[in-house]
């Protein structure tokens, strides 16, 4: 059976290389911290397989990511010089290989897709799943990252198979911190839901809808989404709370929902909610800035008339699909 | 009920604008504390998370192949794509340019769009550019119409489409979030797939506003003129 902690390994050695590598890049001024915030993420990865496996303690893990939480506070990781090509380069290089430029990439959700809906489905001759159960999506991005890998690698033989190393590395530290914040709202959502702080929404929520109306409370997660995406500017981090709130007790427990359609869709609510928030400056208040407007708000107001009737289309996909 | 200050301090917390990791952490131990778990069991609660939902991080591991194709010069061939589109009108360029970003953002193509790499450079002059040629010089109104919308094309189109590719952060968090949680073990791939009917509204919807924005500008147009005539008519008098 293939597993899926093999390319949790994966993830763990690509962020040990990137650590080697950021120690190593004397043009990045944070050189220590940042091999310090990615070497502990892949440990950290790498870790998670016994805590998973209970063959060891979870707490040393849960210092491990305070610590990475107070490295991302403290300014790391930092950036190093890019060593890509310049864009005279990608120009020539662009000419020369046209739209064959688009094939690797297409091979990943192409695979991706085969694991998550044929390939999950074969058993090997013990009548186990080739792929363990739950993660043939996973298991398949791995794959797919590797054989669109070896596409590329192919088809533009890059002189030094460290290539595409430095390449990650230089979108990786384009991304920072923030690659491992999905990962930590996710944690912070176990911690709510640990802690109470779901029922204690839920009872609030309680007092808002009419008992044992299910469209009252499918309006009550989509809208809610929205309003705290909206607070927040940040829709990944209103899932965890309104579906420890609504989503999971009323939606899926009460009503019996499908967890899959409540979820997306519910997470889709929240996006309209990005829509309309100068909280996610990169969306909204960023390409404002960018293109030189006059009207900071420009883009949301340009957008608003499209994220209300989309939040009521959330509404009626999720009332109509999930029920 | 005095739990709920840990979801205070994520607002505040994102609202002033604090480090999102320190928030997320503290908001975390916060939750812990006030819910009565020991130190102990919150570091475990920490570790058990992480460890659980370590899924959400995987689209890392195609950053080496994209940031090799992009290495080859995969923005300036879309580029070279986009710029084929020189001839629409405004309207229709950034709708048909919705399509393409939502269309790319669906096969995990998010890197050849975006507000630096193409709305800046080569989306919105080219739609200011169809605009000039339609109704001369523009007035500020509906250069800044033109730039919200060219924005909002973009906007739209990758939050609307990326959902619909399994390695994307909002998917992995839904699975590793509730998986852990709730024990539940769902594919990606079929939340995925959910996101298609919302990505078909929004393109539906903010398409066709995008597409109808030609007659906007011609009203905005005519509305500039008359007003530019009455004030020649002052001047004459």
């Amino acid at each position: 059976m293939i597993k899926v902690e093999w390319f949790y390994w994966l993830c763990g050695i690509f962020f040990l290389l990137i650590a080697m590598q950021a120690f190593n890049d004397r043009t990045n001024r944070k050189r220590l911290g940042s091999a310090a915030f990615w070497g502990l993420l892949g440990l950290s990865f790498c870790y998670g397989t016994f805590v998973v496996h209970k063959q060891a303690p979870s707490w040393l893990l849960g210092i491990a990511v305070i610590g990475i939480a107070a490295l991302a506070g403290a300014g790391f990781p930092g950036r190093g010089q890019e060593r890509t090509t310049t864009p005279e380069q990608r120009a020539r290089f662009a000419d020369r290989f046209g739209n064959k430029l688009f094939l690797p990439a297409l091979v990943i959700p192409v695979v991706a897709a085969i694991f998550g809906a044929w390939l999950a489905k074969v058993k090997l001759g013990n009548g186990k799943p080739l792929l363990e159960t739950g993660s043939a999506t996973i298991i398949g991005l791995g794959v797919a990252s590797i054989l669109a890998l070896i596409v590329g690698m192919i088809l533009f033989r890059p002189n030094s198979p460290a290539v595409p190393l430095h390449e990650g590395r230089r979108l990786l530290e384009h991304i920072g911190w923030a690659a491992i914040l999905p990962q930590m709202l996710a944690t912070l959502g176990l911690l709510f839901t640990a802690s109470g702080v779901g029922k204690a929404v839920g009872r609030v929520t309680d007092h808002l809808i009419p008992k044992g109306s299910l469209i009252a409370a499918v309006a009550l997660y989509c809208i809610g989404m929205a309003i705290f995406t909206i607070i927040m500017g940040n829709a990944f981090a209103a899932f965890p709370v309104m579906t420890a709130a609504v989503g999971w007790p009323l939606l899926v427990q009460q009503f019996h929902g499908t967890p899959a359609v409540v979820f997306a869709v519910g997470m889709l609510a929240g996006f309209c909610g990005t829509l309309c928030t100068p909280m996610a400056a990169n969306f909204n208040l960023v390409p404002a800035a960018l293109l030189e407007m006059k009207d900071q708000y420009g883009p949301i107001k340009a957008q608003i008339p499209t994220a209300v009737p989309l939040l009521a289309c959330n509404i009626a996909i999720m009332y109509i699909f999930a029920f | 009920m005095w739990v709920l200050l840990a979801i205070a301090v994520v607002v505040v917390g994102f609202a002033l604008r604090i480090n999102s990791m320190l928030v997320v952490t503290a908001a975390g131990i916060v939750a812990g504390l006030i819910g009565g778990l020991s130190p102990v069991k919150i570091l475990n609660a920490f570790g058990d998370g992480f460890a659980g939902s370590r899924s959400v991080t995987v689209f890392i591991v195609t950053l080496p192949v994209i940031g090799l194709i992009e290495r080859y010069g995969l923005q300036h061939q879309a580029r070279k794509l986009i710029s084929k589109l020189k001839v629409l009108t405004t309207g229709r360029l950034l709708a048909l340019y919705m399509l393409i970003r939502q269309g790319t953002a669906a096969v995990g193509l998010t890197s050849i769009g975006g507000y630096a790499q193409a709305v800046r450079p080569l989306i919105h002059p080219m739609a200011a550019g169809a605009a000039e040629r339609k109704y001369g010089k523009l007035p500020e109104k509906m250069q800044e119409k033109i730039k919200g919308f060219a924005a909002s094309a973009d906007t739209v189109g990758v939050f609307f489409g990326e959902d619909i590719f399994v390695a994307i952060g909002s998917i992995l968090l839904i699975t590793g979030f509730v998986d852990t949680t709730y024990g539940l073990k769902l594919e990606a791939i079929d939340i995925a797939v959910w996101a298609i009917p919302t990505g078909i509204c929004a393109l539906l919807i903010h398409g066709s506003r995008l597409w109808l924005l030609d007659r906007t500008l011609d009203k905005m147009a005519a509305q500039a003129d008359a007003e530019a005539m009455g004030e020649d008519e002052e001047v004459a008098r």
